[in-house]
């Protein structure tokens, strides 16, 4: 994973709530066994018409946005399907940071797996992000991880909160299994006395 | 100690270790694993060298590309063939336990938990897949997953989690005629909408969730991610119990009167602090059904598509004349009467026995509109084989239905079952997003019954008017 520390970018504006993660990536696109190439397929149905030539409105089909490294949107990002391939498509297309009111639960620790830094934000700033960001080459934003501020075009810094472990974790590009691991010890105590506890617990054997 | 939720009891007896930051290494005692989200995770334990720490705590199922029509011909689509036959690479390789294609165990992963036994009261239980939710109706806390976290709960068991907010979710009285557990979810999502339990897990309580049997519970907790919620759960009781003895990976004799001892403590303590609470009356509850693009559009059966104009918020506002323009719907047109093409029943929402005895009740001799395509999809071989030891089978063909095979077929459209552009389908699954059956495919959310009564008079209609 690549660590996430300062972001210079392009940011797109999506002015929609309830954006579901199979409009990020419809289903028909997850019977690939690889977590990359899925950009292309990034919001296939706002983002192409049904003959696959794109849809000149939308706004990652638009110059500079084709570029894009942040996203923002309106409430309730990511809500429906737990599909992890709604990230990857994120990622693949370039996406680094989305800024949103609020998330859903699972789309938003998706992100940080994948090293996608999803920013919670007052409507009304989302708002004036979205206004910045309608400014195009001329509206980037930069995204200070370890600052933990959002920096405005002209100079304004909006902070942001962020769970110590994952901001860690994003910092240092780290994979969290390699962390647990180290508490191998306590896995297997609590597993030793569990099954005394519970000797009732099952195992799942087919012959 | 203080009175705790039955979440809270659930949580706190799987923490290994809580870090500095709050945050616990929870212990997760079921994973289950289809073919969709799992091939990325089982490619990263190859790569790091990493074992699958609990075979024995894992069972894998093909269920979301399956082929719903004759399981002996091979695999039409190449990319699902492969995503098939990736997963029965990596269950060998790793030693997963696994209900092939051709096993009559083989399901939808949702069904097939419960139905096996696999799935029991107490549990952490995780899949990578959002209707984990499902099995909470069991009274165990359970989630659905990403594929990072699916290869962090093979190399380790566990998840790093914080804990949940608590909300309860009341539903008191009696259900009136042709009201069901579908309609109860729907109309909970239609109260508190699709973010509305975000960050909680949602108990549900109350004399109308005692009284479902533990496939309307399923269709409930199922549905909690649609109201945002990761996970719901409602407290395991007799009726929990009597459906559980005997199943195959169950505890059996007098391990399993021990379990039951221990699963008649996973109940709130009185005075528990619930962060949000919300109450429904049963008898407030007519069949409903979703008229737009979000679970949230949910209006009764009897009721008229809303204007957009009545909405203040210019996003808002735009948002919903876009669903209009999607749906093929006017604002203020009455939803009963309008024509359907598809009649979807299946999914892990509704496919159960008790799903099909319920459609079928309304299909006896009766037979599927002219034009109207009618599928039934059970939800595993075991209750298609029930289905077809009770007739039900016969019932719906003969009435013009197609019986296929299990899987999550059209919820989703991965397998060929999909709509085709501006087809309107009434569907006893979960999610009516744009394209979610097949790109341009309309969907309006409603129960077996209402599905049921959709298929034989080829247009949406109050499910009361044919009992």
């Amino acid at each position: 994973m690549d660590k996430f520390t300062v972001l210079t970018a392009i940011a797109a504006p999506l002015p929609e709530a309830n954006i579901d993660t199979d409009k990020i990536i419809p289903a028909r696109f997850l019977k690939t066994t690889k977590r990359s190439g899925l950009g292309v397929h990034a919001f296939d149905g706002m983002r192409y018409n049904q003959d696959g030539s794109e849809k000149p409105d939308f706004v990652l089909n638009r110059e500079p946005y084709r570029k894009a490294g942040i996203l923002i949107t309106h409430d309730n990002l990511g809500c429906g399907s737990s599909r992890e391939h709604a990230p990857w498509a994120l990622l693949d297309f370039g996406i680094r940071c989305v800024i949103a009111p609020s998330f859903a639960d699972i789309f938003f620790n998706n992100c940080f797996k994948n090293g996608i830094l999803p920013i919670r934000l007052p409507r009304e700033i989302c708002d004036a992000l979205m206004d910045d960001a309608r400014l195009g080459a001329n509206g980037r934003l930069t995204v200070d991880l370890e600052r933990q501020v959002v920096v405005r075009p002209d100079g304004e810094e909006i902070g942001f909160e962020i769970d110590p472990l994952r901001k860690h974790l994003l910092l240092e590009g780290l994979d969290d299994i390699g962390q647990t691991l180290q508490h191998e010890g306590a896995i297997s105590t609590f597993e030793a006395t569990r099954g005394q506890a519970q000797p009732w617990q099952t195992q799942i054997v087919i012959d | 100690m203080a009175a705790r939720t039955l979440f809270d009891k659930i949580w706190d007896s799987h923490v290994v270790e809580r870090l500095e930051d709050g945050t616990a290494i929870l212990y997760i005692d079921r994973h289950l694993v289809h073919e969709v989200t799992s091939p990325q995770a089982f490619e990263g334990l190859r790569i790091s060298g990493r074992r699958l720490r609990r075979p024995d705590a894992t069972i894998a199922v093909v269920d979301h590309n399956v082929p719903t029509s004759d399981r002996t011909l091979p695999i039409e689509e190449p990319e699902s063939r492969n995503q098939i036959e990736t997963l029965e690479r990596n269950v060998r390789e790793f030693g997963v336990p696994y209900f092939p294609l051709l096993s009559e165990r083989q399901g939808i992963v949702h069904v097939v938990g419960p139905e096996q036994g696999i799935s029991l009261p107490g549990m952490t239980i995780v899949c990578g897949d959002s209707h984990t939710s499902t099995h909470g109706a069991m009274g165990a806390l359970a989630f659905g997953i990403g594929t990072s976290e699916v290869e962090h709960v093979m190399a380790t068991q566990t998840l790093l989690q914080k804990p949940a907010r608590n909300m309860k979710v009341v539903v008191e009285g009696t259900l009136g005629a042709g009201v069901t557990a579908k309609d109860v979810m729907l109309a909970i999502i239609g109260t508190i909408g699709t973010a509305g339990g975000t960050g909680y897990v949602i108990e549900f309580a109350g004399s109308t969730i005692r009284g479902l049997d533990m496939a309307g519970r399923m269709t409930i907790c199922n549905m909690s991610i649609e109201a945002g919620a990761r996970a719901g759960l409602v407290a395991p009781d007799e009726t929990t119990f009597d459906y559980v003895r005997g199943r195959p990976f169950a505890p059996q004799g007098e391990a399993f009167e021990q379990a039951v001892a221990y699963w008649k403590t996973l109940v709130a303590d009185d005075g528990a602090h619930y962060d949000k609470v919300v109450e429904l009356r049963a008898e407030d509850i007519p069949p409903v059904l979703t008229w737009g693009t979000s679970p949230e559009t949910v209006i009764p059966v009897s009721g008229t598509v809303p204007d957009p104009a009545a909405e203040s918020d210019g996003a808002k506002r735009a948002q919903l004349q876009r669903m209009l323009d999607y749906m093929g719907l006017e604002a203020g047109q009455k939803i009963a009467g309008v024509p359907v093409d598809v009649v979807f029943i299946g999914s892990c929402t509704n496919s159960r026995i008790e799903d099909l005895r319920s459609a079928a009740s309304i299909v006896a001799g009766r037979h599927v509109a002219p034009g109207v395509r009618a599928m039934v999809v059970p939800g595993s071989g075991i209750v298609k084989a029930q289905a077809e030891r009770e007739g039900l089978d016969r019932v719906f063909l003969d009435a013009g239905f197609e019986w296929r095979e299990a899987g999550c077929s059209m919820c989703l459209g991965m397998n060929p079952d999909r709509l085709t552009p501006g087809q309107r389908c009434a569907s006893t699954s979960n999610r009516n997003f744009e394209g979610r059956q097949g790109p341009g495919g309309r969907t309006h959310l409603l129960s077996p019954a209402m599905a049921a009564a959709a298929a034989v008079t080829g247009h949406l209609t109050d499910v009361r008017e044919l009992i």
